[in-house]
């Protein structure tokens, strides 16, 4: 009873800040109601026992992702009050449409068939880092290898794009 | 042990699939609605989280690791993402004083 109360809980918090990352006007007001997303985010994935991935959300997004973002507000002074918007009838239309996205994800994924499921997935140990692990350097050695190479690449074109130019 | 399974009430999927398909859609509402290209990035980011989740609750519904890798390579991916995409972001900045969407469509020229 208690993980569906949880459940509950930690989506009714996600989906508010969610939609409070778009309302608030300034734009370091969305970084913060951000965190606080990805804060409950780790809540479900602790919920579905999938430890290692929640140590990894909280490390990438709140450690290293909004430092990045709070970093940009600060460094370009982005932090002005709702300095341009789109006009009233585009965020309707843009409300209207994302809604009807949300309908039809819903009418779709409803009534397939998921095949055989665990009868308890919150008791799965498959989440921890000795399972992950062994699965990790087993079976997908080269993707993990090949993303050292992404974050290699990432790194010197951030650096690359960030520097100043001479001229 | 016996009795905690059975206290355990188990969160049907279909919650899951709903609660990731409403955090999608407002991402989706917010890379409409927006000219900040900074709440644009975090939009995105939004709509991979939710993705992200979705892959873990079927993944552990159908005790199958392949889905928690994934989800970390995405991970990996986001990262460098929104490196390069803030990298980016300040540059345009700098040569045009401003992040709104609006000042990029002299791209087209």
């Amino acid at each position: 009873m208690l993980s569906l109360y949880l459940f509950y809980f930690l989506s009714a918090v996600a989906l508010i800040s969610a939609l409070m990352v778009l309302l608030s006007k300034k734009p370091i007001h969305s970084v913060l109601y951000l965190t606080l997303t990805f804060f409950t985010l780790a809540g479900h994935y602790i919920l579905l026992n999938a430890q290692f991935l929640a140590v990894v959300h909280i490390i990438v997004y709140a450690g290293a992702i909004m430092v990045l973002f709070l970093f940009t507000v600060m460094l370009l002074n982005l932090n002005l009050e709702g300095e341009f918007q789109k006009s009233t009838l585009m965020k309707l239309v843009a409300a209207l449409s994302g809604g009807l996205l949300f309908l039809v994800l819903i009418g779709t994924l409803k009534s397939f068939d998921v095949g055989t499921l665990s009868e308890h997935p919150e008791l799965t140990q498959i989440g921890l880092v000795k399972n992950l692990g062994k699965t990790l350097y087993s079976d997908y050695l080269l993707p993990f290898e090949l993303s050292s190479i992404l974050f290699l690449a990432a790194m010197v074109g951030a650096v690359m794009l960030g520097k100043k130019d001479k001229n | 042990m016996e009795t905690t399974i059975a206290q355990i009430q188990t969160i049907p999927l279909q919650y899951y699939i709903l609660f990731c398909s409403a955090l999608f859609s407002i991402g989706v509402i917010g890379v409409l609605a927006k000219r900040n290209a900074l709440v644009i990035f975090m939009s995105v980011e939004l709509m991979l989280n939710s993705a992200n989740l979705l892959l873990t609750a079927f993944s552990a519904y159908r005790n199958d690791p392949a889905g928690q890798i994934f989800v970390f390579f995405i991970m990996v991916v986001a990262a460098a993402e929104v490196a390069i995409g803030l990298a980016l972001l300040v540059v345009v900045y700098r040569s045009t004083h401003t992040i709104d969407i609006n000042a990029l469509n002299r791209l087209k020229w």
